[in-house]
């Protein structure tokens, strides 16, 4: 299978910065619920390649405590699938940058698979990340989906992934292989250590050209450098929604925290 | 002409129809699938036979009796033994799991275990079994459950676990469940999670489900034992996410003449709002790793539950349990607080037990079965009510006071 068929604003934007990525991810709704087209805007106007839309989720069991906390405060702002999917449209009057939606499998299930990315598409959504999909159900049910919709999708390795499993990864990933740095949840916010880095290299040996992403626990400059080292870029999301928490008016709060990552 | 025979075993991709399934993050994949790959052998292996059974009889205290509960025979028309399962050690049927996952982690070189619990009964069962074999035991439970399950807690920490507080969404099992799944993210290499139910992904409802299948193994021959056959009309138990249901079941699944029942926890009412009853309120979706019936919003935001008994406080049920209902091999209903308080001081003061909370559910349905004179009843009675209760005598003395 060739996953990498789809040509979209995400695979213009990973060929025009392969090697120095930015992939800023925040939670839908969050600090408030009308809050998330000016964090877009933001986010574009400073520059970032790609924007990971968090849509929030009752039960995220990959995220740590500061994802949690915002999808909690989102889902209390009155954010639904609907409201998201309009606010993605309202951003794309002004910005163009790829946008990508993070969501669990079952947000997808019951909103019914087709509608969910047919209206996802419309609004202007360029790929997604479940990470809870397994891939014969991605590759069995919903490649063509994916494929009618022109949706990118990208799939997860850990140090834990098999190199047959990496490869799998590769090969349906239509996107960017996401490369999880640790094996953990969200918001750890460490050194990176050197087994992590033999990881990365490892890795990045198995995927050769296929573009790849790190994420998980990537928090500051010299993390994102580090990733930039060993994949095409890295995706930073606790960080900045703990950034977003701060006193100020959003654009300001954005721009100083892109400033201190590149 | 060949019928072609619902099964009610999970297939190479752990699917009971269409429940069940592994939908995990990458990060526990290695995990989920090194115990796909080994659960049968290990489990079947002669050594591990051996340890289990007699661990069963000589810590457990199996086989647990099956008893003629003549009191209740005599007011609800038919004849109804219960299962003792109560009557275990640590109090409930989830020691039968906890015995043979902590096995199960032994040989495969797990150091450290975690569990999520509700009622305490599945914590307490798993600190139980950490401490009889001398491995490091981290216990999650909601903020609430640590309130209305305290002797638990207590009994948990001498057996010398850790309990930790999840103190997000509605502070129950489900949060708990949340909690321990991002643990075994964390500690991916060393650690086994002991799941307390028929729930999660694929091996975990099937593995569960073996373990607790000692139960109906005995109910077969101690009813054959008292009435010459050994089988029933009905089994009945009551369901959280389905452990002892499945462990009561599962040696009847192809006795199609045994009619399968699973009291639901309506908590104050199905349409009030606040209920259990998770598989008549709830829809295809997927909790904690697998696909099954779960109570959600139209957006799929999962519905937190409510029940008064802790252990039913879940809203979702095993995939297993979901494809016997949609199958049309079970029957569920659903019992609220009140009738299972009820069921509670009936059993206490017919038959001179005092039962869980959860399990006096599985006795409140019984009215609602159209029972006949000759029909056998199995119930089973999962557990003992010691940790019930301040939670009964709080709902009395609420009573009381109007
Ligand atoms: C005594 C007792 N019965 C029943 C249950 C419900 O669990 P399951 O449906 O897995 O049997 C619990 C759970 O804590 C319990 O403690």
């Amino acid at each position: 299978m060739d996953g990498t068929t789809i040509e979209n604003r995400i695979k213009e934007s990973i060929q025009k910065n392969k090697g120095r990525i930015l992939n800023v991810y925040f939670t839908a709704g969050y600090p408030k619920l009308d809050d998330t087209v000016q964090v877009i805007e933001s986010l574009a106007r400073e520059g970032v390649d790609l924007i990971e839309l968090g849509i929030p989720y009752s039960d995220p069991l990959a995220d740590g405590p500061t994802i949690q906390k915002s999808g909690e405060q989102s889902l209390k702002n009155g954010m639904t699938l609907e409201t998201l999917f309009s606010q993605v449209k309202q951003a794309r009057v002004t910005t163009d940058t790829p946008i990508i939606l993070m969501g669990y499998f079952n947000q997808m299930l019951q909103y019914g698979p087709e509608k969910f990315l047919s209206s996802a598409a419309d609004s202007g959504v360029d790929g997604f990340i479940i990470p809870d999909m397994p891939m014969y159900v991605y590759e069995e049910e919903y490649y063509t989906l994916f494929q009618k919709y022109n949706l990118s999708i990208s799939f997860l390795v850990s140090p834990m992934t098999s190199e047959k499993r990496i490869k799998k990864a590769a090969d349906l990933s239509s996107a960017f292989v996401y490369v999880v740095s640790q094996s953990s949840i969200t918001g750890k916010s460490g050194e990176i250590s050197p087994q992590q880095i033999s990881y990365f290299e490892k890795i990045r040996n198995i995927l050769g050209d296929h573009p790849s992403l790190i994420g998980f626990g990537i928090h500051d400059k010299s993390t994102y450098d580090l990733a930039c080292t060993y994949a095409d870029g890295a995706i930073i999301g606790s960080a900045f929604i703990r950034a977003l928490n701060e006193e100020g008016d959003i654009p300001t709060l954005v721009h100083n925290f892109i400033k201190k990552i590149r | 002409m060949i019928e072609s025979k619902v099964s009610y075993h999970p297939d190479q991709r752990g699917y009971y129809g269409n429940f069940g399934g592994a939908f995990i993050p990458e990060m526990l994949y290695a995990n989920v699938e090194h115990l796909r790959k080994c659960y049968l052998e290990i489990s079947h292996s002669t050594s591990f036979q051996e340890e289990f059974n007699s661990l069963l009889k000589d810590y457990v205290g199996r086989p647990s009796p099956l008893y003629h509960a003549k009191n209740l025979s005599k007011k609800y028309g038919a004849t109804i033994y219960l299962k003792r399962e109560d009557l275990n050690h640590t109090g409930a049927h989830k020691i039968n799991n906890t015995i043979g996952q902590i096995l199960l982690a032994q040989r495969i070189g797990k150091k450290r275990i975690i569990a999520e619990t509700g009622a305490g009964q599945h914590g307490v069962a798993t600190a139980t079994v950490c401490a009889l074999m001398g491995i490091e035991c981290i216990v999650y439970m909601g903020e609430i459950d640590i309130e209305r399950q305290a002797p638990n807690v207590a009994r948990m920490k001498m057996l010398g676990a850790q309990v930790r507080p999840a103190t997000s969404g509605s502070k129950t099992l489900k949060d708990a469940t949340n909690e321990a799944i991002r643990d075994w993210i964390n500690h991916a290499e060393d650690t086994h999670y002991i799941i307390g139910s028929a729930i999660g992904p694929h091996p975990y409802p099937d593995m569960v489900t073996r373990f607790q299948s000692i139960i109906s193994e005995e109910i077969k021959s101690q009813l054959k034992e008292k009435t010459g056959s050994e089988l029933p009309d009905y089994v009945v138990a009551c369901v959280g996410g389905g452990s002892n249901a499945a462990g009561a079941f599962y040696h009847f699944l192809e006795d199609e003449s045994v009619k399968l029942v699973l009291a639901e926890a309506a908590g104050k009412g199905i349409d009030s709002g606040h209920s259990a009853a998770t598989s008549i309120l709830g829809s295809e979706g997927i909790i904690h790793g697998c696909k099954t019936l779960l109570m959600q919003t139209e957006d799929g935001q999962i519905v937190e539950p409510y029940s008064l008994s802790a252990g039913l406080d879940y809203p979702g049920i095993g995939p297993l349990h979901a494809h016997l209902i949609k199958s049309g091999r079970a029957t569920v209903y659903a019992a609220t607080d009140d009738e299972a308080m009820h069921s509670v001081l009936e059993i206490s003061k017919m038959e001179g037990i005092i039962p869980a909370l959860e399990s006096a559910h599985a006795l409140s349905v019984l009215s609602q079965m159209n029972l006949r004179e000759e029909d056998t009843v199995v119930m089973c009675l999962s557990g003992r009510g010691d940790k019930d209760l301040d939670t009964f005598v709080n709902y009395l003395e609420k009573k009381e006071n109007g």
